[in-house]
């Protein structure tokens, strides 16, 4: 399974840094997004994966997976969710504002 | 020897507080009465350190500083040090007091000037003082930075503001190259203190380090010293006011050179490459500047090229002395010892007669507003005093008696007499074309020196071309000066007063082995008979009066060297070219485009973390601790892969969002797989409501257009995202499979004892972390502000804009 994940992972960046290099910004935003995921998916397997129950006390099973990926990444989902938004909406002002989405059209001033 | 520290540091002290008292004084009082105790206070103190040195003793005192790298504020005063310490100090109050009448206490920026006068003078005597080499540096660069700031001190001048840039990057190149010469000694002895170096004599000079690093050092000592072909700064630091020029730049700052080259002979001297290097640089650049000072019509300019020669001149001395190490202490070596000697002198000298001459055309600037020769002329009448001062220093300047400059000229004639019959390194007949080319520069000194006296002072008056009727400047203008000349002559009445107290003990700092031997004794005599020298002076006067009398007639051959290629005009092709260069290369790779940098970033990250995990060995596969696979998962993992490629290949914008939603979803799942909840249910909340607000939001982006890059922009971003994706799965594998250190999470399995908690998830965010997870909600809420602002911004312009219509 792990391997499986680590192949599916490097998968799920190599598509996401080919959007995120793309000029529209909704790709890029896309992308960001994609990376997201494997960045998600890589904290959990390098804690081993189905290596016991959820990590609840209490419960009928003895051994519980690894809590600390899953408190990491419960961190990093939320973090990952204000900063979509905060570029989604960036991207719709910049577009309101310049009248394009086209990163290359955004590059500064010439004689800067 | 109490307070040594405190007084030195005077001058930084002080500075700290200029500022404030020039806010509350100025005008009533010039902030320059302030300052004056400063120098006057350093003055005193190191006069007292004169029977000390004077009898042969050495003052050595050592304050850590930053121990564990060795450096030590360790001072070190000896004959040398003194010497330069109190030219330092003596001019800085003479110049101090002359700025008080020069600079207008309505019109300047006095507290900038003072401050930037104290921070060198503090600097300066730093530099003369340090024993460690580092720590010399340090000052060296504060000397190099305080001249810019005094250069520049009119700012609003273009003119100003080039020189100092010139003479900034001229100096600090050295300064730099210098560092490297000193980090080279370190390496060779491991020690960075002087005194310490000159025990180890035979250790460096045995290296194979000993020639670069002498040509490291001696490139710091030219620049500073403007020696050619780094001469082009000085006479743009002219731009100064002329208190600065008098002091920085005839005086103090220029001769660190000197002072370095003295202070290092010990450890240079005695081979062939220094003696030619030191004497050659500095004949070419008495030759240069004498001749050069022929064509200018700026009285400072003037000095300026003067100053330069003089400067060579020094400089040839100590060369031709170092010769002395190379016989050793004894007759043979004694009588090139006596060149050092003479540099020393003429140093001193120096300070004196082009004091008194910068300041004298400081006040025909200020009281006439003009320095230019060619409106000049018959002042003699309206100012005496100056022209009795002009007297002084430029004959002194021409090595006439009854002037100091008669003595040290004679000694450097018979020194350059000497060198012409050295028998060794490779003199030949070097010897004879040494003595011309010293003889000759000395004929255009005296030619240069009628210049600044007789056009100035003699000669029909031009009162049509000056702005103001020609008048005598103030007494408080002219004590300065007057002070300066008085001096020159008691020198020569009296120069073995002088030479006793303080050339004899600092001709024994430079050549400390030769000191024992008691050899080091000369009598300074104006009458030596009718020898050699004697007769070249004779020479000098009468060609030089020939030759300034037909002055007019040959000055056209002067002007018959192309202007365009001179050594100002390299240097300024050079900086251009620079500029266009750097420009050039710089525009190939910052593009301005997001996506340029995004490659460089991540084409970075391929090439630090593959290849880390390559040259570590970091990659490992392990199969052995792989949970099982179910089909169900495999469906779900392909579904995965074909919503991102999706995404990747979707032309419409609706398709591509779902796609990125469904990807979501799926993770979701697996996360419900994986045992983990908490995650599985924050997951979808965030993906959901990312999805809806995604799909709100493209109803205002434009529609995807099929991207039409050129065929090397896709490549380069495949093989970017290609690369990015291997490394990653590298990464993963060899996270996976290394198990370096014990997990930390056997300490939450307590979570009920210690928090109260069975959702042991629950409890490390709220409990154990509760610190980042509130600092998460602080980000949250910032990117909450973010999105609110820019909406709210957007909706305010609409109204605007349809109110409008």
């Amino acid at each position: 399974m792990e391997t499986i994940m680590c192949v599916v992972i490097g998968i799920l960046f190599a598509i996401g840094t080919y959007l995120i290099l793309s000029k529209t910004l909704l790709r890029i935003l896309l992308g960001i997004s994609i990376i997201g995921h494997g960045v998600n998916l890589l904290i959990m397997t390098m804690g081993g994966l189905k290596k016991g129950g959820a990590p609840l006390l209490g419960w009928k099973e003895y051994s519980f997976t690894d809590p600390l990926p899953q408190a990491l990444l419960l961190t990093a989902i939320v973090i990952n969710f204000a900063t979509t938004a905060l570029f989604l909406v960036l991207s719709y002002r910049t577009y309101e504002e310049l009248g394009t989405d086209n990163s290359e059209q955004l590059r500064g001033y010439e004689n800067e | 020897m109490a307070y040594f520290y405190q007084v030195i540091a005077l001058p930084f002290i002080t500075a700290v507080f200029v500022p404030f008292l020039h806010k509350r004084i100025n005008p009533r009082i010039h902030t320059g009465w302030f300052v004056l105790f400063v120098p006057l206070i350093l003055f005193c103190y190191l006069c007292s350190y004169i029977p000390i040195i004077s009898a042969g003793r050495i003052v050595h005192l050592n304050l850590p500083w930053i121990p564990s790298y060795g450096l030590n504020l360790t001072a070190h005063l000896d004959g040398l040090a003194l010497v330069f310490a109190l030219i330092i100090s003596g001019m800085g109050f003479l110049v101090t007091l002359y700025s008080i009448y020069y600079l207008s206490k309505f019109k300047e920026a006095l507290h900038n000037f003072y401050v930037y006068l104290l921070l060198f003078m503090g600097a300066m005597l730093g530099v003369v003082f340090a024993d460690n080499l580092f720590v010399l540096y340090v000052f060296w660069e504060i000397t190099s930075i305080s001249s810019f700031l005094l250069i520049a001190y009119w700012f609003e001048r273009e003119k100003s503001r080039s020189g100092a840039q010139k003479s900034l990057l001229i100096t600090v190149f050295g300064g730099l190259s210098m560092l490297a010469g000193f980090i080279l000694l370190f390496l060779i002895t491991g020690t960075a203190s002087i005194q310490a170096l000159m025990n180890k004599v035979e250790l460096i000079q045995s290296h194979p380090f000993f020639v670069p690093a002498m040509v490291l050092v001696l490139l710091g000592a030219f620049t500073k010293s403007a020696q050619f072909p780094f001469s082009i700064w000085l006479p743009d630091a002219m731009e100064a006011p002329t208190p600065i020029s008098a002091y920085l730049h005839s005086a103090t700052m220029v001769k660190a050179g000197i002072y370095l080259v003295a202070r290092l002979t010990l450890l240079f001297g005695g081979a062939a490459e220094w003696f030619w290097l030191v004497a050659g640089v500095g004949l070419v650049t008495l030759f240069y500047g004498s001749l050069n000072a022929l064509k200018q019509t700026d009285l400072k300019a003037l000095l300026a090229y003067s100053t330069i020669s003089q400067l060579g001149l020094i400089m040839s001395l100590l060369g031709l002395g170092s010769a002395a190490l190379y016989f050793g202490a004894g007759k043979e070596g004694t009588v090139y010892a006596i060149a050092i000697f003479a540099a020393i002198f003429h140093l001193v000298n120096h300070a004196t007669f082009k004091g008194c001459l910068f300041m004298v055309v400081g006040i025909i600037d200020h009281e006439l507003g003009t320095r230019s020769i060619r409106k000049l002329g018959g002042l003699m009448q309206a100012m005496p005093i100056s022209f009795l001062l002009t007297l002084t220093g430029s004959l002194a300047m021409a090595g006439l008696p009854p002037f100091n400059g008669f003595l040290s000229k004679e000694m450097f004639f018979a020194a350059v007499l000497k060198a012409g019959e050295m028998p060794f390194f490779q003199m030949g007949r070097w010897g004879s074309l040494l003595v011309f080319v010293a003889w000759l520069a000395s004929v255009f000194t005296f030619v240069y020196c009628l210049i600044i006296l007789c056009r100035t002072f003699l000669g029909k008056q031009h009162t049509e071309k000056l702005k103001k009727k020609p008048h005598e400047a103030s007494f408080g203008m002219l004590l300065s000066p007057i002070i300066l000349a008085a001096l020159v002559i008691i020198i020569f009445f009296y120069p073995n007063v002088l030479s006793r107290h303080l050339l004899q003990p600092a001709w024994e700092a430079v050549l400390p082995t030769f000191a024992g031997a008691a050899s080091l004794q000369y009598e300074i005599k104006p009458w030596h008979g009718f020898n050699a020298a004697l007769l070249m002076t004779i020479g000098v006067v009468l060609l030089g009066f020939f030759l300034y009398k037909t002055f007019l007639k040959w000055r056209r051959f002067l002007r018959l060297y192309p202007h365009r290629y001179t050594l100002n005009n390299l240097y300024i092709w050079l900086l251009e070219k620079t500029e266009v260069f750097s420009r050039a290369v710089t525009k190939r790779y910052m593009t301005g485009f997001a996506r340029d940098y995004l490659v460089y970033i991540l084409a970075f990250v391929i090439l630090v973390v593959g290849g880390a995990v390559y040259l570590f060995n970091g990659f490992t596969l392990d199969f052995s601790r792989n949970s099982a696979v179910s089909l169900y998962e495999i469906l779900l993992l392909l579904g995965m892969v074909s919503c991102a490629i999706t995404v990747l290949l979707s032309q419409s914008r609706l398709t591509s969002v779902i796609a990125v939603g469904g990807l979501g979803f799926m993770v979701v799942t697996f996360f419900v797989i994986f045992r983990a909840p908490d995650l599985a249910l924050t997951q979808l909340v965030v993906e959901t409501v990312t999805t809806v607000l995604l799909l709100l939001c493209i109803y205002h982006l434009p529609k995807f257009k099929k991207e039409k890059s050129p065929w090397r922009f896709k490549l380069v971003n495949g093989v970017i995202a290609i690369g990015v994706g291997t490394v990653m799965t590298l990464v993963a594998f060899s996270a996976y499979a290394h198990h370096l250190f014990p997990s930390i999470s056997g300490f939450y399995k307590n979570s009920y004892q210690l928090a109260g908690a069975k959702n042991i998830v629950n409890a490390i965010l709220v409990d154990f972390r509760g610190f980042d997870t509130m600092l998460e909600i602080l980000v949250l809420s910032m990117a909450g502000l973010g999105v609110y602002t820019l909406i709210k911004l957007c909706l305010t312009r609409r109204e605007e804009h349809e109110g409008s219509q």
